[in-house]
């Protein structure tokens, strides 16, 4: 029904996709597995139109197409139910179904009547009990996912691609869910599933894919893959890159964090982080990890817990509370939360720490160029001028701007997020070199990083999390990449 | 992108807004020379005093990303104060009634604040709602009625108009303003707050920076001229009544535009500022010189700030463009922009 062939896909220093194959088949689940930026998303993206490939084809029923936008994804009628539904709040559940191939009536008019006739057809097959007229902002997500399918239908695709669909939806939501699929399965529609919770997959799926670093690397029939093999696919990659892990001496605990909870994004967070130690954060998209970052940051109020530095509790209500307490965070997105990206260097790199470079009340430019120029030979910054905005630099670089912020307000404790992601290979064993020297002069890093490499060869412990839970804490001796994956999709009963 | 500078782009144009005035000064002295004399040059400064004085603390406010639309409000509101206080109690020496403005302006000010901070209304629906509430209060305490200039102390009317060093007070005021905001805007840890806040509100707040205190504080700042140029106002036109500026937030608000203040925030300087106002302040002196209908002066003026704003948010596309590019490094934003190229 669906055929990809050899598809590639290139970003800037990054290979998304590197010449992968697939074939969705009608009437049938296909599992698409692979760890955090192993290339699905990019394909999802490929096959609803919004990324072009840079090469391969795509075959529908046997003929070569081009999406050139998402509307020629879905005239070749397919749909994507995305992780987060795409849906509009303020319109009501017809309208968000219906809008963009709305019903006419003989002047061109919006055909309210078959819009909303054809949504309560569309809900009632799917057994949701919505009303057409309900606002979707007073629908569960559960119910919004069922707007999402219903939306798909809508359209009469013959290929529907869900991203994660079961990520937010409770127990019994995803047994409707699995209900639903089952019945489209059997009206012949194309299934593409992706999934990280192996359970479901094998009760769901009649095919699997597994992609790593872009490629495809597996592939063959649910029934006969084994839990253990389909992990081992997943991560099976020599751990070929050179970790610079210095050996640094762990000294006394610096940030001991007890029973720390949010309302609704992690719960019962226990970690002591030492002196000299980096202590790597696994898990999956939506484990709660960069919320246990921003919540220690003070972006975010936890529900309960305690946060102590040095052995002194401290309460952190805002971001500047945490710097004051010597914590200080390295968001992921740094272009949204981490620079501002009209603001010469120098500007950027003072910005956490204004009262230092000041006198009297009144900035000192010098010192802060004296202060810049620190940062900037220590990292090795490539830039013509300081005066430069940060906008203009590239992405590795920007990273270095970011961290001389933070180092600028002398810290204590660093949470790196995501450090090296989108960052070419070069400056990629530059930070980890970095993040070596900074624990060898006794900062304590705590890093959540989604690459098992990553975590393996430069993290002295690894805490995992697993939707908002601890789900382990590993010493580094004898630690394997099939541990942490085992942990963080909370496969520990074995299924064949 | 080495050697490129976007500041030296605001520079640039800073350059071009300048080149702008004198193109306009020399079209005006075309038609009539005697309007570029120094001394009609001094009196159009002095003429565009209140208007770059109020539009340097909405360039604050607009810098984070915010808006005031009650100055006007405020000069109307806090002039009738002090008119009052002037007219009823004559014996007032004129440092109290000042200090009264100032402190006035900016309370008012920091009502407008509170709420964009505390209560997180946005900044434009505070300020419509303050705005007649301020000038609503101005006719609660006149009951209507007009002070006129024979109900004024004399030292209440002599000070802007007290010749010091050759120029008016009321232009020294300008200028000593300027000079402040210079300060204030580049070597301010609060100045830096303003950028960073309208620049990113995300990143601000990541390091550490209250962006909802340096809204805040904006907004105090505006409301302290404002309440300033209330005196001003009062005292230079010699009169106080209800509609005083009624409609010069407008004004104040274009002066900032014309002068490259960007409404997005995080974009603009003092001297953009300054020169947006004395640009909109020619106008306004010279339409009716040659002879321009009143009708057609508020057309022209609306053109320019059309205009401007036109040029000004091409100058911030481009750079947009050129932050764009070098982000290749994060996959997905770079891959975006040239997709959207092609149809």
């Amino acid at each position: 029904m669906l055929r990809l062939s050899r598809i590639s896909k290139h970003f800037p220093g990054v290979k998304a996709l590197d010449g992968v194959d697939l074939e969705l088949r009608a009437g049938r689940v296909t599992a698409l597995i692979g760890e955090n930026g192993a290339g699905k998303s990019t394909l999802v993206k490929i096959l609803t139109g919004i990324y072009r490939p840079d090469g391969g084809e795509i075959l529908v029923e046997g003929q070569p197409v081009r999406f050139d936008a998402p509307e020629d994804a879905q005239a070749a009628r397919i749909t994507a139910i995305h992780q987060e539904t795409v849906l509009f709040d303020e319109l009501s559940v017809a309208e968000n179904i219906y809008l963009g191939h709305t019903p006419r009536t003989r002047l061109g008019l919006v055909n309210w009547a078959a819009v909303q006739a054809r949504a309560a057809a569309l809900l009632f097959g799917l057994d949701a009990p919505i009303r057409p007229r309900t606002l979707l902002k007073n629908l569960s997500i559960a119910q919004r996912h069922l707007v999402a399918i219903a939306r798909a239908l809508s359209v009469d695709s013959t290929v529907v691609i869900m991203d994660e669909p079961t990520a937010a939806l409770s127990h019994k939501e995803v047994e409707d869910l699995f209900r639903i699929l089952a019945r489209l399965k059997a009206s012949g529609k194309a299934i593409l599933f992706i999934s990280h919770k192996f359970e479901e997959l094998h009760r769901i799926a009649d095919d699997y894919v597994v992609f790593r670093d872009g490629r495809t690397v597996g592939s063959g029939t649910m029934a006969e893959a084994s839990h253990d093999n389909l992990v081992r696919l997943m991560v099976g990659r020599s751990v070929d890159q050179v970790f610079p892990k210095v050996p640094a001496p762990i000294g006394a605990p610096v940030l001991e964090v007890r029973g720390y909870s949010h309302p609704t994004e992690f719960d019962d967070i226990s970690f002591t982080l030492r002196r000299g130690e980096i202590l790597g954060v696994y898990g999956l998209v939506g484990a709660g990890r960069s919320e246990l970052c921003q919540s220690l940051f003070g972006i975010t109020r936890p529900s309960a817990g305690t946060v102590a530095v040095e052995g002194r509790p401290v309460r952190i209500r805002s971001a500047r509370d945490a710097v004051a307490a010597g914590i200080v965070y390295v968001p992921e997105e740094r272009g949204r939360h981490g620079a501002v990206l009209a603001m010469p260097i120098f500007e950027n790199v003072t910005l956490g720490s204004l009262g230092t470079v000041s006198r009297r009340g009144f900035l000192k430019t010098a010192e802060e160029f004296r202060l810049a120029r620190h940062y900037a030979e220590r990292f090795d910054l490539r830039a013509a001028s300081l005066s430069q905005p940060v906008g203009t630099l590239s992405g590795g670089n920007q990273q270095k701007v970011v961290i001389g912020k933070w180092l600028a307000t002398n810290p204590k404790v660093i949470m790196l997020d995501e450090p090296t992601k989108g960052i070419d290979v070069g400056s990629k064993s530059a930070v980890h070199a970095f993040m070596s020297e900074l624990a060898g002069q006794g900062l304590a890093v705590l890093m959540v990083s989604s690459e098992l490499p990553e975590i393996l060869g430069m993290a002295d412990r690894v805490l995992v999390m697993r939707e908002g839970r601890m789900a382990g804490l590993y010493e580094r001796e004898g630690l394997t990449a099939e541990t942490l994956v085992q942990a963080a999709t909370g496969n520990t009963g074995v299924r064949h | 992108m080495p050697g490129f500078d976007l500041r030296a782009a605001l520079r640039h144009r800073e350059l071009l807004l300048a080149a702008a005035i004198a193109v306009l000064l020399g079209a005006i002295a075309a038609r009539f020379p005697g309007f570029v004399a120094p001394a009609n040059l001094f009196g159009v400064f002095n003429d565009s005093a209140i208007l770059i004085v109020m539009a340097l603390g909405q360039a604050a406010v607009i810098l984070t990303r915010s808006i005031d639309l009650s100055v006007a409000a405020n000069v109307a509101l806090t002039g009738m104060v002090v008119a009052l206080l002037d007219a009823h109690h004559p014996g007032l020496p004129l440092a109290l009634l000042i200090g009264v403005a100032l402190l006035q302006g900016l309370g008012l000010g920091a009502i407008n604040g509170w709420f964009v901070w505390k209560v997180g209304i946005p900044p434009i629906v505070v300020t419509l709602g303050t705005l007649t509430i301020y000038r609503g209060l101005a006719f609660v305490l006149s009951g209507g009625a007009w002070i006129n200039s024979f109900q004024f102390s004399q030292s209440f009317l002599a000070l802007p108009r007290a010749v010091v060093l050759g120029l008016p007070v009321l232009s020294w005021i300008a200028v000593a303003v300027v000079a402040v905001m210079a300060v204030v805007f580049g070597r301010s840890p609060v100045g830096r707050a303003w950028y960073a806040v309208g620049g990113n509100p995300t990143a601000a707040v990541y390091a550490g920076i209250d962006a909802g205190r340096a809204r805040f504080l904006a907004f105090c700042l505006s409301g302290l001229l404002s309440g300033l140029c209330g005196y001003l106002w009062v005292s230079r036109y010699a009169v106080a009544y209800v509609d005083v500026a009624s409609g010069f937030e407008l004004d104040v608000i274009a002066a900032c535009v014309i002068g490259g203040v960007s409404i997005a925030g995080g974009i603009g300087t003092v001297w953009g500022t300054l020169l947006g106002a004395l640009f909109l302040g020619i106008i306004k002196n010279a339409l009716p010189v040659i002879a321009v209908s009143p009708f057609a002066q508020m057309a022209i003026s609306g053109a320019v700030i059309i205009a401007a704003v036109t040029l000004n948010t091409r100058a911030e596309r481009k750079a947009g463009r050129i932050i764009l590019r070098p982000v290749a490094g994060l996959p997905g934003r770079a891959d975006r922009a040239p997709a959207r190229a092609t149809p």
